[in-house]
């Protein structure tokens, strides 16, 4: 919200300066940013008077007038606005005037006719947007003045960022009582005359649902000026608050919402029928807004319907035929008290945000309705004249909310706060804020005055306090606690640890959105559902991950396109999955890898990295928590991988995660050039550890066997080397698998694995017939097995 | 005895030629060897007469022994020579760059995450997990958020069916500890949060860090305390802070906290707005409701509760300018965040 200082100041006037008054109200929960000029920059603008018009004889759009601008000479100034009139009072830029953006006004010549000076729309002198014609000024503006001094532009908005429990605090009235509260200054409310009726008509009124309109109070005033224009000194209050004037009516209700808080509509009372009804809108309801849009309007909307249907959403905008016309001369003012219960969310559910609705969902202050009824009667007669009827008000006070009552234990208050205030300082701050505070004896009872719907308990009024005698009277103490050792498990990974694993070979950690664009969910072969988003920000984030894949490959993408040839990724984070109609979450450690094994470097021939380099990576992982024996890795399908490198990551029934090549049939999907490595692990599983156990180890020498077998192609690697652990048992210490060939002296379809066997024993020295023997055993299982042949 | 004398000149420069160890080693048979020079003059001796003899005997042998020196010299010289030849023949560039894998690196949010986790843990708080997918007792209604609260608005949420919703803070992990009702207590609950909000300064998707503790008698004292302990520490400065009163639902009394500006130590600048101030969390003392809502008695126990944006203190810890970043992954930016 942005106010006026200098209307502030009308009603509160500390002794602080703008930038101090904007600090104090920060500091006490007013969030108030720096307060700006209202005027922009200008020089030798005057008040001038148009006193004769003619033509221009060589321009159709221009005229040139006569003005009056308090000097000896009449001024003959061309112009073109469209508005101009004789008898208009307009700004006038004399020669020699500076205007806001460096335009120096010179005497000049305008296609022939000589001109001196410029008269001035709002746009030109930086005051508003509105450059459709000259700012037309108040009849009643001093011909010769300043602008600066007539608009009274020595002054600075105050720009309010309120949270949504302060609704009391949306007017000028509000802010002034929390000046008042803050600075101790004395708030003088102006006194406002209640406005006797000069007419009797009056126009009914109705309320079919008391519980969303407790109070409905009206006015009819018959007999508008409908030339009566909005005066400078209000039109710039507006201004100042950065509403724009629209007809006397409309700016006279949103003065007064800006000066008391209560919104008010004024109806043309032309287009009401039979009488005013509040009612929730019947099924299927429709209405036109005042921008046009026709609405269906939900049960549970309030509205103000006339005998014939609805002509407004109750406190939040009226319908396009409810409002007052340039030739309005009838009007019904309504001044509401709608609950906030029975507007909240309404407004946000067709898409508005208005001034009216931003007040009633916060709450306005229900015994406002009448006195804000005769201010703008008031304010009404006096621009536009006509007659005013008397108020008709229709209410059930006991719908009324009530004030809180609440109770302030002393006790409480100092062990919230942390401090022990004198009794005179707290009961002097709930006075200046409305509470009418009574001394108790455990502290104070207090009630809440009408404007404020934020307070319910004690809680409220401690806040209260803490807020005005500032936070930071409140002292630092540390909070004193037991000394206790927290239990830390030795059968977890800690988080960084697993990842320092991934960064130390050589992956760099991302953040990937957990949500995709439908285009790029990869089937991962789950089955179940696709968790998506009622209300997505775009398509392109509208459904949950149900891999970390979609996102890594996004990111390869990007950095590929941004010259990375080389690039190693690892996120940890959660994915989504429907199962049951139930959204589950897992989270998971998955990575990509794109490009050469080795960073390009002198000494090592560059060669693409492959399955083989991820699955070390995996292993090492693995074997932080003690998982590299546990864990197999079986060739498996998986829809996203390539079908002949792709591995089901098991440990014993449980599927711990998946490690393959892109399929190529997918590569074209991600814009990318190659397939990458892909694998994502389950990470509860690879985070669980086990607790070292010390085992005797042998001391006598081991000794080591070679040999070379040719086999089937497809005979795996792990089944050579289980059946060679099988048949030599115990003696055999390590197995590993250093050669593998194809080619020459090999048949086609076959290849060679050279097997090396470290062999021990663990009470004595083995003898070369213990190893002729173990290795006779093996080699005739791997002939039976797997039709091996040994190689020479 | 001018044979000898001459003989060991000869020695001598037969010693000096030899190149390396094995034409020394030929020098030395060819005087010491059992058909050697000095060896065969020693043989000789028999033939000399009684008296002639000794003397004879004794000059030979200091020959010898001179010859026998020499050649010692000799040969540490010829091995020094030869391991000097044999180390610089070894000689490599260690210019060279070292070869093998490079190391990657942590996301800038995880570092300042595990930052954040380390500086609590060390003061006895205890790390909480909760899901992302939430239902709206747990992220709104248990927090004292009730339907229609203009408050929702403050948090543009994400929908799913049936009721759930992405998370919009990190405090619906306070409900589901308090709920468990281990009192007192202490702990950190970081997390991924959504908000459906994007622009320049907001991304659907970035992290927080709740803090909560629960105790009796905990009053804004530790709270203001725990803060300021936490600012100094996490930029490792003392830092000037000023709580400003401010609203949310969970928290009364509610504060949003200000540090002094980390760029320009307070004097305005274009990080902090020219304030000299930079908002870097909410904070409060943990409402009566929520305790009411989750069983406790708020009679017995109070607490307060904290939360902040992790992107917003990485970014003024590490200097971005752009929230952004942290999600477009750019190896160019990521790579900025490695220790060298």
């Amino acid at each position: 919200m942005r106010i006026s200082e200098s209307w502030l100041r009308e009603w509160v006037n500390p002794a602080l300066d703008a930038a101090q008054l904007a600090e104090a109200l920060t500091l006490a929960g007013l969030e108030c940013g720096a307060p700006e000029p209202v005027g922009a920059e200008f020089s030798d603008v005057v008040v001038g008077e148009v006193t004769a018009l003619r033509a221009h004889p060589d321009a159709d759009k221009l005229r040139i007038a006569e003005v009056d601008a308090g000097r000896k000479e009449r001024l003959t100034i061309v112009c073109g606005a469209p508005n101009v009139r004789v008898g208009m009072k307009v700004p006038v830029a004399l020669v020699g005037a500076k205007l806001p953006g460096g335009v120096k006004i010179r005497a000049a010549k305008l296609r022939g006719q000589p001109s001196a000076g410029m008269l001035c729309s709002a746009r030109e002198l930086d005051l508003n947007a509105d450059a459709s014609g000259l700012m037309e000024l108040s009849a009643d503006a001093p011909v010769g003045v300043v602008l600066q001094e007539y608009l009274q532009l020595d002054d600075r908005v105050l720009e309010l960022e309120l949270t949504p429990n302060r609704g009391d605090c949306l007017s000028i009235r509000g802010v002034a009582r929390e000046v008042g509260a803050i600075t101790g200054a004395q708030v003088s409310e102006p006194e406002f005359q209640d406005v006797p009726a000069t007419g009797d008509s009056v126009f009914p009124i109705e309320i079919n649902d008391f519980d969303g309109c407790p109070r409905y109070a009206g006015r009819v005033i018959r007999g508008i000026d409908p030339k009566a224009t909005t005066p400078t000194w209000l039109a710039e209050r507006l201004r100042r608050a950065s509403l724009r004037p629209i007809h006397p009516v409309v700016d006279v209700t949103n003065y007064v919402m800006l000066e008391l808080g209560q919104p008010m509509h004024g109806f043309d009372l032309a287009d009401l029928n039979g009488g005013i009804v509040v009612r929730r809108a019947e099924k299927g309801e429709k209405l036109v807004l005042l921008d046009g849009r026709e609405v269906t309007l939900d049960p549970d909307v309030l509205v103000i319907a006339d005998h014939v249907g609805p002509k407004a959403m109750a406190g939040i905008m009226g319908g396009e035929h409810s409002g007052v016309q340039p030739g309005t001369r009838d009007v019904f003012f309504e001044s509401a008290f709608f609950t906030p219960f029975a507007v909240a969310g309404r407004a946000r559910r067709y898409g508005l945000h208005t001034d009216a609705s931003h007040r009633y969902e916060r709450g306005v202050d229900p015994e406002l309705s009448r006195a804000a009824l005769e201010r703008a009667t008031s304010l009404l007669l006096e621009i536009a004249g006509g007659e005013a009827g008397p108020v008709t008000v229709a209410e059930r006070r006991t719908a009324l909310p009530k004030p809180a009552t609440v109770s302030l234990r002393r006790g409480r208050l100092d062990r919230v706060l942390a401090i022990t205030l004198p009794d005179e300082e707290v009961g002097g701050i709930l006075d200046r804020l409305g509470f009418a505070p009574k001394k108790t004896a455990e502290g104070w009872s207090a009630t809440a005055p009408s404007a404020r719907f934020d307070i319910e308990g004690e809680h409220d009024l401690i806040e209260e306090i803490g807020r005005i005698v500032g936070f930071d009277r409140v002292p630092v103490e540390p909070l004193p606690a037991a000394v206790v050792l927290k239990p830390v498990s030795e059968r977890t990974l800690s988080d960084p640890r697993i990842r320092a694993a991934m960064v130390d070979r050589g992956y760099q950690e991302v953040v990937t959105y957990s949500f995709i664009e439908p285009s790029l969910e990869i089937d991962m072969g789950l089955g179940g559902g696709v968790a998506v988003l009622s209300n997505p920000l775009s398509t392109d984030m509208s459904q949950l991950r149900r891999s970390l894949w979609p996102g890594l490959l996004q990111t390869l993408r990007y950095n590929a396109n941004h010259q990375q040839d080389r690039v190693r990724l690892f996120e940890i984070g959660v994915k989504f999955f429907l199962q049951a109609d139930e959204i589950k979450e897992e989270k998971t450690l998955s990575g990509v890898l794109d490009g050469s094994r080795w960073p390009e470097q002198w000494g090592a021939a560059p060669q693409p990295g492959d399955f083989f380099d991820a699955k070390a990576d995996l292993e090492a992982l693995l074997a932080l928590g003690g998982h590299a024996e546990s864990c197999i890795f079986e060739a498996e399908v998986h829809p996203a991988l390539h079908p002949g490198r792709s591995a089901r990551i098991r440990r014993g029934e449980t599927i711990v995660g998946w490690l393959g090549e892109l399929h190529p049939a997918l590569v074209g999907k991600f814009g990318l050039e190659r397939a990458p490595l892909l694998f994502e692990l389950d990470y509860v599983l690879i985070s669980e550890s086990t607790l070292p156990e010390y085992k005797e180890f042998s001391r006598f020498p081991s000794v080591r066997r070679d040999i070379a077998i040719v086999v089937d192609d497809d005979v795996p690697a792990r089944a050579v080397q289980e059946a060679v652990a099988t048949e030599a048992g115990e003696l055999l210490r390590e197995l590993r698998i250093f050669d593998i060939y194809r080619g020459r002296g090999v048949d086609s379809g076959r290849k060679s694995i050279a097997l090396g066997l470290i062999l021990q024993e663990t009470s004595r020295t083995l003898t070369d017939n213990d190893l002729e023997k173990v290795m006779g055993r093996v080699l005739l299982r791997l002939q039976r097995d797997f039709n091996a042949v040994l190689r020479d | 005895m001018r044979d000898l004398n001459e003989l060991l000149d000869q020695a001598r420069k037969e010693l000096d030629e030899a190149a390396d160890l094995a034409a020394l080693d030929e020098v030395r048979v060819g005087y010491l060897g059992k058909k050697g020079t000095l060896t065969g003059l020693l043989k000789q001796l028999g033939s000399l007469s009684a008296e002639e003899r000794p003397k004879a005997g004794a000059e030979i042998n200091r020959a010898k022994q001179q010859f026998s020196e020499w050649l010692a010299e000799r040969k540490t010289d010829l091995g020094r020579a030869a391991m000097n030849a044999r180390l610089e023949s070894e000689s490599i560039d260690v210019t060279l760059p070292g070869r093998g894998q490079h190391p990657g690196g942590l996301h800038p949010v995880t570092q300042t995450l595990h930052r954040i986790i380390e500086l609590f843990r060390s003061a006895g708080f205890d790390v909480a997990d909760g899901p992302e997918v939430e239902d709206e007792f747990h992220n709104f209604e248990a927090l004292n958020i009730p339907a229609h609260h203009p408050a929702r608005a403050m948090q543009d949420t994400f929908y799913l069916p049936d009721g759930k919703v992405l998370r919009t803070h990190t405090s619906p992990m306070q409900i589901r500890t308090l709920m468990r009702g281990e009192l007192p207590l202490r702990l950190i609950a970081p997390g991924r949060v959504y908000r459906r909000d994007s622009d320049l300064t907001h991304t659907p998707m970035f992290h927080q860090v709740e803090i909560l503790v629960v105790d009796r008698h905990v009053s804004m004292a530790h709270l203001k305390h725990i803060l300021s302990d936490f600012l100094n520490r996490f930029f490792e400065r003392e830092l000037k802070i000023r709580l400003r009163p401010s609203y949310f639902p969970f928290t009364e009394p509610s504060a949003e906290v200000d540090v002094e500006c980390v760029n320009c130590s307070g004097t305005g600048c274009a990080v902090c707005k020219r304030t000299g101030w930079l908002e870097v969390l909410g904070c409060g003392m943990v409402h009566p409701n929520v305790f009411r809502n989750v069983g406790i008695d708020p009679d017995e126990y109070s607490g307060y509760a904290a939360g902040m944006g992790i992107e917003r203190l990485a970014m003024l810890r590490y200097g971005v300018n752009d929230l952004r970043l942290f999600f477009e992954n750019d190896l160019r930016f990521l790579e900025q965040f490695h220790a060298d």
